[in-house]
């Protein structure tokens, strides 16, 4: 990088950063259109995520709080920050990494090294929770039982529930994901498209799960991936570790995302709009939602008698793999009467449908 | 002349997974300037190996992809036809890979 330290003004044609107007512009912002200097940059960044950390009373004084790490650029960028802001604005938190370890060789071992050196370098302690002992199964056990076809599904309920379990055994009291603008703003596209109204109306909250067992938020909620991006890739060289899932194309929420990019080129604020348009919706009073219950089972929370990540365990263990998957597979929740309820409102079908679940809300 | 390139976000997975690639590269027939427009049909050409789609849509890098030139963002430079010169380091990082 020694090149861009000696001629530094060449490109950009001088523009000037439009906040100090001293050093040259090295962003063009998404979100406003400003054309701004990497420090400036900076600053504004890290003072909007506390702002909005602020508003919405993200955080009480003496919290414990769980950074859901994956090794992402996203969740990467959130540690760092966070850690930052902890310092920076006294707000008194007790930071934890946590990470879910699916047993997938070759993608998710060699992520978990990065949260192992986020570990060190923002002194954050790391517990990690793998399937293997929360269920038994590792991903790569499961999807060579089952193939390769719904094994989407199984990750991610599991990884759901693997955060909560994650997250009370360290005894936080809530947990902060990596959530950027553009996935909220895909996830109410998604929810769209499969008719999710339960979802619909969560997907933009900045809190959710107040009445589950540990309330999770999203500080990057108004961030654009692409300033996150930037953040990672060149202020500060973060460790960054991507690959895609090996078993996961993932190609609705793909698409999704793809269309949302598009926009984005066209019009940077769109994106911030679809999360309006997520906020504003009304759900009609006629709607029936899913009634939240408990499972019989682990206890977790779940609308139906046994929760989803049960009857998937279910058919693991028992040899058939299929229950739990597709319309034929209500063997253990068949309760026509709430079933029928079920049905009315899309509360089932839509975790069926639900591709990979590293993006779940 | 010569560029540095730098592929990240899953790109390097295209090209073998090699994420920095110094290259030698010449303005095209006819023309004094090299510019973004005619890296990237070099780079599609000479260094992608795999799901150009990834990589390009049109003549154009995919959106969602992040492109720095000499760690500015190539939107204030003119995006594609940013021109390019000796020793310029040229990053492409996608954000289409999940966080």
């Amino acid at each position: 990088m020694e090149e861009a330290v000696t001629k530094p003004t060449k490109k950009g044609g001088g523009r000037l950063c439009c906040i100090c107007n001293q050093r040259r512009a090295a962003l063009k912002r998404p979100k406003t259109l400003e054309q701004i200097c990497r420090e400036c940059f900076y600053e504004v960044f890290e003072e909007e995520i506390h702002q909005v950390i602020v508003d919405n009373q993200l955080f009480k004084p003496g919290e414990r709080i769980a950074i859901g790490a994956s090794g992402g650029k996203d969740s990467t960028v959130l540690a760092c920050v966070l850690a930052e802001l902890n310092r920076r604005h006294n707000y008194g938190l007790d930071l934890f990494l946590l990470s879910v370890d699916e047993g997938i060789t070759g993608y998710r071992d060699d992520s978990l090294e990065t949260v192992k050196r986020n570990e060190v370098q923002y002194g954050l302690p790391l517990k990690i929770v793998s399937y293997k002992d929360l269920y038994g199964w590792t991903m790569d056990e499961i999807v060579k039982m089952i193939g390769l076809k719904n094994n989407c599904t199984f990750c991610g309920v599991f990884r759901r529930q693997a955060l909560d379990r994650g997250a009370s055994l360290l005894k936080v009291d809530k947990v902060a994901t990596g959530h950027n603008a553009d996935d909220i703003a895909e996830t109410v596209l998604l929810n769209i498209l499969r008719g999710d109204i339960a979802r619909l109306s969560r997907c933009t909250s900045i809190v959710t799960g107040e009445d589950g067992p540990i309330p999770r938020c999203k500080p990057f909620k108004y961030t654009y991936e692409k300033e996150i991006m930037f953040t990672y890739a060149y202020f500060k060289r973060l460790d960054y570790f991507s690959t895609e899932c090996i078993y996961s194309p993932n190609a609705y929420r793909g698409f999704a995302r793809e269309f949302i990019k598009d926009l984005e080129r066209i019009r940077p604020r769109a994106i911030l709009d679809i999360i309006k348009s997520g906020e504003d919706f009304r759900i009609s009073t006629s709607t029936k939602m899913p009634e939240q219950g408990t499972c019989e089972r682990c206890g977790y929370i779940s609308s139906q008698k046994w929760c989803k990540a049960c009857v998937l365990l279910e058919g693991l263990n028992r040899g058939l793999p299929k229950m739990g998957i597709g319309r034929s597979s209500r063997g253990l929740n068949n309760d026509p009467k709430k079933d029928k309820d079920i049905k009315q409102s899309n509360g089932t079908k839509s975790i069926e449908n639900k591709q990979c679940g590293s993006l779940d809300f | 002349m010569q560029l540095t390139l730098e592929f990240g976000g899953g790109l390097e997975l295209l090209c073998e997974s090699v994420k920095i690639h110094k290259v030698n590269v010449d303005p095209p027939n006819g023309t004094e300037k090299f510019i973004m427009k005619d890296l990237l049909s070099w780079v599609r050409t000479n260094l992608i190996k795999e799901r150009p789609e990834m990589f390009m849509k049109e003549d154009s890098v995919r959106p969602g992809v992040l492109v720095l030139v000499n760690d500015c963002d190539w939107e204030l430079s003119g995006q594609l036809d940013t021109t390019l010169e000796d020793k310029d380091v040229v990053v492409f990082i996608s954000t289409l890979h999940g966080g």
